[in-house]
Order: C-alpha cells, then structure tokens, then sequence
C-alpha cells in the first residue's frame, strides 16, 4: 500500500537536494544557512518517526533560529533570461500549458477512479490520502513528459525547485509551526480558557445577541488559533450546543455548517493562516506581507454578516 | 482557572502587529504557553516536535515546485500572458470572476487539490490578471501590481474556503459531524454540506462584485 511515507520520503530526498545545491551554490553568501534549513526539512521528512518527540522538538529549534535570525539567503540557480523565456513561449506557444494541465488531470482521475471504481477497494492507497498519491503521481508523470519534450539539463528540475522555494524562504515552513503552536495552545488549555471567556459575555435570552458572539467568537478565534478546524470545537462546547441548541431549540445541522464558515471568514483575516496568506504573498513577490490579507478584508467582513445573519434565520424558523 | 497562557496569545498578536519575523514569534509564544501552562521545558519542547513531525503532511505541496520552476524556465507566465492579450474584452476584473467559479466549483466536487497558490496563481492566475490589467491600462505602478496579484491570490482562498464544504467528504464537515455526535447529535455529512450552499452563494455575489468594481478601481489607478 502507497502510504504517507512514502510521499514523506520523497519530498525529503527534494529537500536534500536542495540543500546540497544550496551548499554548492557560492553566489549565495549564506549558503550554508539555507543549506541547514532545507537539510533539517529533509531529515525531518525522512526521519521524524525515528528521532523521537523532543528530536523533532530540537529540529524545530533549529529551524526557527535558522529562519528567524536572519541565516536564510536566496540562491541563484541557472535558469533562463525573460527574453529567453519570450522566446521558448512564442515557439512553445499554448502546448506549453499541456504539461501544468497533467498534475489536476491526473488528481482528477485518480479521484475518480478511487470513488467510483473498484480500484477504491483494492487497497492500494492509505485510506483519505488518495488526493495527495494522486497529486505527487501526476508531479512525477509532468516531469517525465517534460524532460521527454523539452530535455532540460538532469539538474533542472532540482535547481528550478530550489529557485522557488528560496524566493518562497521561511514561509515554507511557517504553516507547519503555526499547526504545532496550536497543538501546544490546545495542550496548554487555551480553548477552555477562551470558551469560558465568551460564555461570559452573552447576555441572557437574547437569540440574536447569542448568535452573534458564536458567528464572531468563530472568526476572532479562528484568526488567533489560524485555523476553523481548532475554534469549532471549542465554540461549540462553549455556545453552540449549551446556548444555541439545547437552550434555543436551533437546528444543529445550521449551527454546525453556517458557524465553521464563520470561523473561515476569520481565516482570510489572519497572519496566523500562513499557507494562505503569508505563503502566496512570498510566491508573489509582493512588498507587503499582509497584502493578500487586506485584500480580502472586504470579502470576510460581509461575508461574516451574511453568515450570522443565516444562522439566526436558518436555525431558528 | 490558570489564565496565563492566554499570554501567549498575545505575544503572537503582538509579534504579527509588530512585524517581528513570524518565525520567532510563533517560537516563542509556544514555548512560553507551554511553560505558563504547566508543563515542563522537555515536554513543552516535545509537544511543538510532535505536532510539527504530525503536520508534516503540509510540506508535501511543495513536490509541485519542480514542474512549477521547470514550465516557468520555458516561459509559462509569458504563455499564460500572451494568451489573455490575445483574447478581446479580457479584464482583470472578469478573468479573476471567472477563477473564482472555477475554484468554487472544483472544490464543491472534491477536486480542490486541482488548484492552489503553487499550482495555479503563480504560474497561471497571477500572471494572467497582471497582462489582462496591462492590457487595458498600459504599464502599471509597482503598488498596482501587487493589488493585482494579491488579488488573485484572495480569490483562490476565497473560492477554495467556500466551494469546499459543499463537499460531503471534507475535513472540515467531518470534523462538524464528529463534534456534534459527541453531544448525541447524529447528523449525515449530506445534511451539513447542504447548508454550506447559502455562504456559498454568498460568497460568490461578495466576492465577484469586489472583482467587477476593482476593474473600476484599476482604472481609477491609471497615472
């Protein structure tokens, strides 16, 4: 069976690639820093199993020190001038968009097949991860039919990668240390602690009121935890279920639904959510990190009116 | 009730407001909750480990970047651009309207692995409204610019954080399903995803309105 491992291990051996070409590359004064960085990614993808719960605490460290201090450079890897990319685009012309087509291409067959096929049951695939076998396969078919096509240099896709991910830097990283903090924030009793705090400022008997500090206790939560999925739980057992529930007979299929998209309009609003905001910003270029955030700011503030607004209408008829 | 690991929330609030670099802060604010919380240094240390080592699922998007680099060295951002200045009445405004329905709609259906800020709005999306933009309006400031990617990349997340959950076998219905079963409360994942059609709706009208005016808007920004 094609497990997580798997797909661990070779995004390790990536990470290690791109740390030995990093050491390699002298036009990067920090290089060696970059190459720690990328290396620690590596072991982390292909040990993290076997060094231990405080081994991977360490491994955190040292990341955090390598991209918080400043250690991180950016390398140069060959690639190709704008004027030479002109050039393969006006020759290429629109096939070139054949071979970007083949990783959704094959994520959707691959979901296909595994849904309604009896390839689902055979057992190939760690059951709920099919989506990501599917997606790494079609990495692996896009770059055979590249090299096939356009025979780039062996080193080019490793040193392209590496490109990226430099210019993306830290910011890679960053999702996976805001999921851990709020594995800590979770061990430490901060849910508990803000579930409590909300219940006392809901004033007593009024419908509306009480749905309106579950709607925003979601979205604030979800901005200080950057993710819905760590607010639901605690706002439901807080208000959700005592409050608008069992106390004001709402439906519990609206209160569910409607209050965990509350919590994603929080999502657009928070630094916290790093894979959304802070990372595209970095793939971007853009000057403001928080530029993908103020740009949907007024997106989330209506939506989240819409939303509380639904809930009142919809759980309460 | 111990309130002080509610400090920190407040040191990531702080940090983020104070610009400080993300790493360091989130650092710190786990070690010190960790520590305000009770436990000891070893196990503060072990927790953030674990759940950094059980979340390593996230890192594996970043496989893609290769292909992304390797298209991008024979010009796949010049392609996509040439490909919307060929188009007639292509504007930023519709391009990204048209990518929101996209998103919403592939997520609504399972398929938001289909597209994504690596996968998509870098090579393909940002690029597109950019020539789309210049297209109408000639060369752009740099400050223009940046609105005109960040958009795109808001557009993404929007489409992606609002078709999903119309998705019956999402984590995020699941993990509804699986709380509120814990206080007897037995619900189908299809009863939930049908109330995710509203906001979806919703979302769409908010959203693409947002990207019709910024047509405006872009206009207005001509020097």
């Amino acid at each position: 069976m094609i497990t997580m491992a798997w797909l661990y291990a070779l995004a390790g051996l990536m990470f290690a690639g791109f740390a030995l070409l990093s050491a390699a590359d002298r036009s990067n004064r920090r290089r060696f820093g970059n190459a720690a960085f990328w290396g620690l990614m590596a072991l982390s993808l292909l040990a993290g199993d076997r060094i231990g719960d405080f081994g991977n605490g360490l491994l955190v460290l040292g990341l955090a020190a390598i991209g918080g201090f400043n250690l991180l450079g950016r390398g140069t890897p060959s690639t190709t001038s704008d004027a030479e990319r002109e050039g393969w685009s006006a020759r290429l012309g629109n096939r070139l968009f054949l071979p970007a087509l083949i990783i959704p291409a094959v994520a959707l067959a691959g979901t296909l097949l595994t849904a309604y096929t009896p390839v689902g049951t055979l057992g190939l695939f760690e059951p709920k991860r099919e989506t990501y076998v599917f997606l790494v396969l079609g990495v692996l078919i896009a770059l055979a039919v590249i090299h096939a096509w356009l025979r780039a240099p062996a080193s080019a896709p490793l040193q392209e990668g590496r490109r990226l991910i430099d210019s993306i830097g830290w910011a890679a990283v960053l999702p996976q240390m805001l999921a851990a903090l709020g594995a800590v924030f979770a061990a430490a009793g901060v849910g508990e602690i803000v579930g409590e705090a909300t219940r006392a400022v809901i004033p007593e008997g009024s419908v509306f009121l009480t749905v309106a500090v579950y709607a925003i206790g979601m979205a604030v939560f979800t901005m200080i935890m950057g993710n819905a999925f760590a607010a639901f739980p605690v706002l439901a057992a807080g208000i959700g279920v005592p409050l608008l529930i069992q106390q004001y007979d709402g439906q519990p299929a609206v209160i569910g639904a409607i209050g965990m998209l509350a919590g994603f309009c929080g999502t657009l609003m928070t630094p916290m959510a790093a894979n959304f905001n802070l990372v595209p910003a970095a793939l971007l270029d853009l000057k403001d990190q928080y530029g993908v955030i103020r740009a949907q700011v007024a997106t989330a503030l209506p939506l989240l009116l819409v939303n509380l607004a639904l809930i009142y209408w919809l759980a309460f008829p | 009730m111990n309130y002080w690991p509610l400090l920190g929330i407040l040191l990531v609030v702080g940090g983020f407001a104070l610009r400080l670099n993300p790493m360091l802060v989130v650092t710190a604010a786990a070690l010190a909750t960790g520590l305000l919380g009770g436990l000891d240094p070893v196990a503060v240390v072990s927790t953030f480990g674990k759940a950094f080592n059980d979340n390593r699922i996230i890192a594996v998007v970043w496989l893609v970047l290769p292909v992304i680099g390797l298209l991008e060295r024979y010009g796949l951002q010049q392609r996509a651009a040439a490909l919307i200045r060929g188009m007639q009445g292509a504007t930023t405004g519709r391009l990204l309207l048209l990518y929101l329905v996209y998103r919403q709609v592939t997520a609504a259906v399972g398929l938001h692995s289909t597209a994504g800020h690596p996968q998509t709005v870098r090579p393909l999306v940002a690029p597109m409204a950019l020539a789309a933009a210049e297209q109408q309006w000639g060369p752009l400031d740099p400050a223009v610019a940046d609105r005109v990617k960040s958009m795109a990349a808001a557009t993404d997340n929007v489409g992606l954080f609002f078709g999903e959950d119309v998705f019956v076998a999402i984590g995020s219905i699941v993990l509804i399903q699986q709380t509120l079963a814990t206080y007897g409360y037995a619900l189908a994942p299809f009863e939930l995803a049908i109330w995710a059609i509203p906001t979806a709706i919703a979302a769409f009208v908010v959203h693409g309105s947002r990207m019709l005016w910024f047509d405006r808007q872009l206009g207005r920004a001509r020097p």
